[in-house]
């Protein structure tokens, strides 16, 4: 029989990024705020200490800090009409568990998206007509434009200490920076980090090609920074353990570096680890959500009433979690019907290995520490007689030089053996690879829906996924991967491997966390499950978080626009509790 | 908030009130405390650090039984709840007063100066009456006192007296017309309320003071540095501005506050006005260091076995030079800590790890892993031997010995 506790006035479900902000500002505006999450807590010192975080075996292979597959899964099949089986290990991509969530491991690669992303398909049916967008491609305006999230996108940057160069300062094209991106109000907090061997040889290349590179947006500190919660951080020393690990010097923005010192101080905050929310409930005609049932580690059931509830869980779990709870209309492939679950996607990406002449030093890592060219991204170049819409950008990454998983050797190097320890020897410190990282559209086939066969440890289906790459995608992705073999022909080199994405998605290897859709957002309640403030159109007082609500995917890191959601979210939370009613009339 | 509080201080007020009357003949007027007064007190009572001590961890705020070793033994705090039984909830003004003067509890019973009455006796009556006012209005606390765990004969209270005899100067603060009214109020701060000598004066067998004032003591188990003169391991290079955002903020250009210094920090001096910071720092400038001493030169081969740990092992944070991060990462050169007459804080920062204050001007809390699994004796011993020799500084060696003994003391210390 679960127990029943005392109300709150907001639920998160989850600890990470988007919970975090929300709770900052919820708290501020006098609201009292609880977060469940299912993992556990975490703080710099003693989880990511210097004295043992650098451990690649632990972390990075044997994944210790990302969601444990034995505890919560899901189903994948490419087709509808395959039987979907459980992901047994992560592969493909890598949630995590715990405060912090994804905002713990990640690289830091820090993106605005571009404003035609916005627009997506006016855009596109604007400039190359409407039979340029295929029937099955389900891509949708995301009802808030890229000048209404201008001023979120500076504040979750300046939250974080973002590093790097503006290319556009309120129209004027900057030199050294993105000359694409869109308009910005102000420079980045910080300079960009510095440079490494590899980084200097990519830009020299992409220049001589015609490409424009530019220093990646970091959130790696590259000086001592205090943000404007007042919260230190301390200088990034390039030690190269940023992805799949906790940093150890205060120097990756995460919740724990920017806004946990603040937030946990709050009487109006609490939050409950071990807590693993399986339902969203509703009053008797469904129109209002009243709380969440939440389980314990010893399996202890409760229910939390609130006033608000927010989804701030990975893409996958919130969606589960409104699919379990029968919120909303479920997405109906065949009919074109239904929300929750539509407009999953995912990001297309490939690489481009080089063997340079010149010695590198790939130890000098950190995770946002590259040169990009963003010239092949969106609709930054023209379509016509492409072939494909989207695009990607072309970056050179120095995230470390980590020895098990980091080496880029040239083709045709043994896996093991004599032959193997030559190649290392003799190229390790001259290989390089570069990333080319693709969006993708959403698709009529491509969803999320609740599996027929396979419960979950609370006796819930697990979610199942519905995916596989298009003709679009695989046509961009080699255009992309093109551009970037040209950028590593100009480059003094013994040998280039050229990796393109080819055949099925497949969820085995590891290609990008950055998963998206399944409560998408939008101005239409039959295409999209939340309004363009992210608050459910059924059920006012449920907000949505995170990349779940993005209508298909862009070809950049998903997180800066994950916090600017979040900010813009907020600021509308704060118009609700004032005003409970739907911000947007239907 | 405000409001809140206020009812909630009423009431409490009210009920402790009710509660001295109960089982008191000559029930004292303090529930009748004007609301100011209480204010006063409970920012005294923050001034003095009340709470650090009173509270154990994880325990109900001033209800005590926090361990408080000494070199003879581990004494616990008292409840000073206003509880009637087991706190403080029966004492009168006049109790309260002659614990805090003259170190004898209610019941006429001589407390140990772990309790730093030698430190409060200077307090005027009317501040302590305050304090007893705020103290009225916490939450009572029904937790009876433990037993302190001392050898013989340490452990016999009637040594207490010859220890107070010798060592107790039981008289109020008076105003030296000499100084200015800043310094004397940063005198009576430091030296009543602060009680900062407890620590950062030395002591003697009897745990007695001894040596000059304010020149470097032992503080539970590290040195707590000198705040007198000195360049090198003294305050003598800090401005009164540096002091005062040291007492503010939990750091400064050339310091972090580690160990108990962060505690008082966080819990007391961070609430403090600023114009009572400026006179501490007023105080504390005028103070003369200790005489000067010339530091051991250490061997090339520990210097160079020191070097190597170092850039391993620090260089991230504290930077190839030692000059730190501003307000994230402390210096540790020019560090009068690091460049202590004794190494002993070098060394159990080094083995323990410190978490910084987290204060509502710097509030991250930046915290430094403990090295005690990574580093054998030697290796700490040549890296503190480093530490303390490079960039200038002058500290002298430091012996594998030392780093063994502390890490056996610190491994025993109740936390």
């Amino acid at each position: 029989m679960a127990r029943k506790l005392p109300e709150v006035d907001v639920v998160l479900v989850g600890f990470g990024w988007t919970a975090s902000i929300i709770a900052q500002e919820l708290t501020e505006a006098g609201a009292n705020v609880l977060a469940l999450e299912r993992g556990e807590w975490r703080d710099t010192v003693p989880d990511f200490s210097v004295t043992h975080i650098q451990d690649e075996l632990r972390y990075a292979v044997r994944k210790e800090i990302f969601e444990q597959t034995r505890r919560e899964t899901m189903t994948f099949r490419n087709k509808s009409d395959q039987l979907a089986l459980p992901m047994r290990e992560l592969g493909s991509f890598l949630p995590a568990s715990g405060v912090g969530g994804a905002g713990v491991h990640w690289n830091g690669q820090n993106w605005r998206f571009l404003p035609t992303d916005f627009m997506l398909r006016s855009h596109n049916e604007q400039h190359y007509g409407k039979k340029a967008i295929p029937d099955d491609m389900t891509i949708q305006d995301w009802g808030v434009t890229y000048e209404q999230l201008e001023p979120y996108y500076d504040k979750f940057e300046y939250l974080c200490g973002i590093s790097g160069k503006a290319g556009n300062l309120g129209g004027k094209i900057q030199a050294g920076g993105n000359p694409f991106e869109g308009p910005r109000r102000r420079e980045y907090p910080l300079p960009p980090l510095k440079r490494c061997a590899a980084t200097v040889l990519f830009d020299k290349a992409a220049r001589e090609v015609g490409f424009h590179p530019f220093p990646a947006p970091a959130a790696n500190t590259s000086k001592p920074y205090r943000n404007t919660l007042g919260v230190q951080m301390g200088q990034c020393t390039y030690c190269g353990y940023c992805e799949w690990f906790g940093c150890a010097n205060y120097s990756k923005a995460s919740p724990q570096t920017t806004i946990l010192p603040v937030l946990l101080k709050k009487d109006n905050f609490s939050f409950r680890t071990h807590s693993s929310v399986i339902r969203i409930l509703t009053d008797s005609d469904g129109k209002r959500a009243t709380g969440v049932v939440y389980v314990d580690q010893n399996d202890r059931e409760y229910i939390q009433p609130a006033q608000m509830v927010v989804l701030c869980a990975f893409a996958h779990h919130n969606v589960h979690l409104l699919l379990v709870s029968k919120i909303g209309v479920p997405y109906d492939p065949q009919a074109g019907t239904g929300v929750v679950g539509r407009n999953y996607a995912y990001q297309v990406s490939s690489s481009v290995n080089v063997t340079c002449k010149e010695r590198l030093n790939p130890f000098m890592g950190a995770g946002a520490l590259g040169q990009v060219v963003d010239d092949f991204n969106g609709d930054n170049f023209d379509h016509t007689g492409k072939g494909f819409l989207g695009g990607g950008y072309i970056a050179l990454w120095n995230t470390g030089g980590r020895p098990i998983l980091q080496e880029y050797l040239p083709k045709g190097t043994p896996k093991w053996g004599a032959g193997w320890k030559k190649a290392l020897h003799e190229d390790y410190l001259y290989s390089t690879h570069m990333q080319c990282h693709g969006g993708v559209m959403s698709y009529r086939d491509n969803y999320l829906d609740l599996d027929p066969t396979y419960k979950d440890n609370y006796g819930n289906p697990l979610l199942r996924l519905t995916f596989d790459f298009h003709g679009n995608e695989k046509a961009m992705s080699k255009f992309l991967t093109d551009r970037a073999t040209e950028i590593a022909n100009a480059i003094p080199n013994r040998g280039i491997n050229a990796k393109p994405r080819e055949g099925d998605y497949s969820i085995v290897p590891y290609q990008t966390t950055h998963n998206t859709g399944g409560a998408a957002m939008g101005t239409d309640p039959r295409t999209s499950f939340v309004n363009p403030y992210l608050q459910s159109w059924d059920v006012p007082n449920l907000w949505v978080m995170g990349s779940t609500v993005f209508p298909q995917n862009a070809g950049y890191n998903p997180t800066g626009t994950v916090g600017a959601l979040a900010f813009w979210a907020a600021d509308a939370m704060k118009r609700y509790i004032r005003n409970p009613q739907p911000l947007v009339q239907t | 908030m405000n409001a809140r509080l206020l009812i909630a201080g009423v009431l409490a007020l009210a009920s402790a009130g009710a509660a001295v009357a109960a089982v008191q003949v000559y029930a004292p007027a303090r529930s009748r405390q004007l609301w100011g007064t209480v204010q006063q007190g409970k920012y005294l009572a923050r001034a003095g650090d009340c709470k650090a001590c009173h509270t154990a961890e994880g325990g109900k705020p001033y209800a005590g039984g926090r361990p408080v070793p000494t070199p003879f033994g581990i004494v616990y705090s008292g409840n000073i709840t206003p509880d009637p039984d087991t706190g403080i909830g029966a004492w009168s003004e006049e109790d309260f007063y002659r614990a805090m003067h003259d170190g004898i509890d209610r019941q006429g019973k001589r407390l140990y100066p772990a309790f730093p009455y030698p430190w409060y006796t200077h307090m005027t009556r009317g501040d302590v009456d305050a304090v007893m006012a705020y103290l009225d209005t916490v939450k009572p606390v029904r937790q009876v006192d433990r037993q302190p765990k001392l050898g013989w004969p340490f452990s016999m209270r009637s040594m207490l007296a010859v220890w107070d005899k010798l060592y107790l100067d039981a008289k109020q603060f008076q105003p030296d017309p000499k100084q200015s009214a800043e310094w004397n109020r940063g005198e009576y701060l430091v030296d009543s309320l602060g009680h900062c000598g407890a620590c950062h004066t030395s002591k003697n067998m009897l745990g007695g003071p001894t040596g000059g004032k304010m020149q470097g003591g032992m503080a539970e188990h590290v040195f707590a540095p000198n705040l007198g003169a000195g360049e090198r391991d003294g305050l003598g290079g800090w401005t009164k501005q540096d002091i005062v955002e040291y007492l503010a903020t939990g750091s400064n250009r050339y310091a972090t506050a580690a160990g108990p210094m962060a505690e008082v920090v966080q819990a007391s001096t961070q609430y403090l006005k600023q114009r009572d910071l400026e006179a501490m720092a007023t105080y504390l400038k005028s103070l003369e260091g200790p005489k000067p001493e010339t530091p051991n030169t250490p061997d090339n081969d520990t210097m160079h076995a020191g070097v190597a740990l170092y850039v391993d092992d620090c260089a991230g944070c504290h930077m190839d030079k030692g000059t730190g991060l501003p307000n994230v990462f402390p210096p540790l050169r020019a560090s009068s800590a690091v460049q202590a007459a004794k190494p002993d804080l070098l060394i159990a920062v080094i083995l323990q790890g410190a978490r910084s204050p987290a204060t509502s001007a710097k509030p991250s809390g930046i915290t430094m892993p403990a090295f005690n699994a990574k580093l054998d004796d030697a290796e700490v011993a040549a890296l503190t031997t480093y530490i303390r020799n490079a960039w200038g500084n002058r500290g002298g060696g430091v012996s594998k010995g030392d780093v063994a003994k502390l890490r056996s003391t610190l491994a025993s210390a109740p936390r």
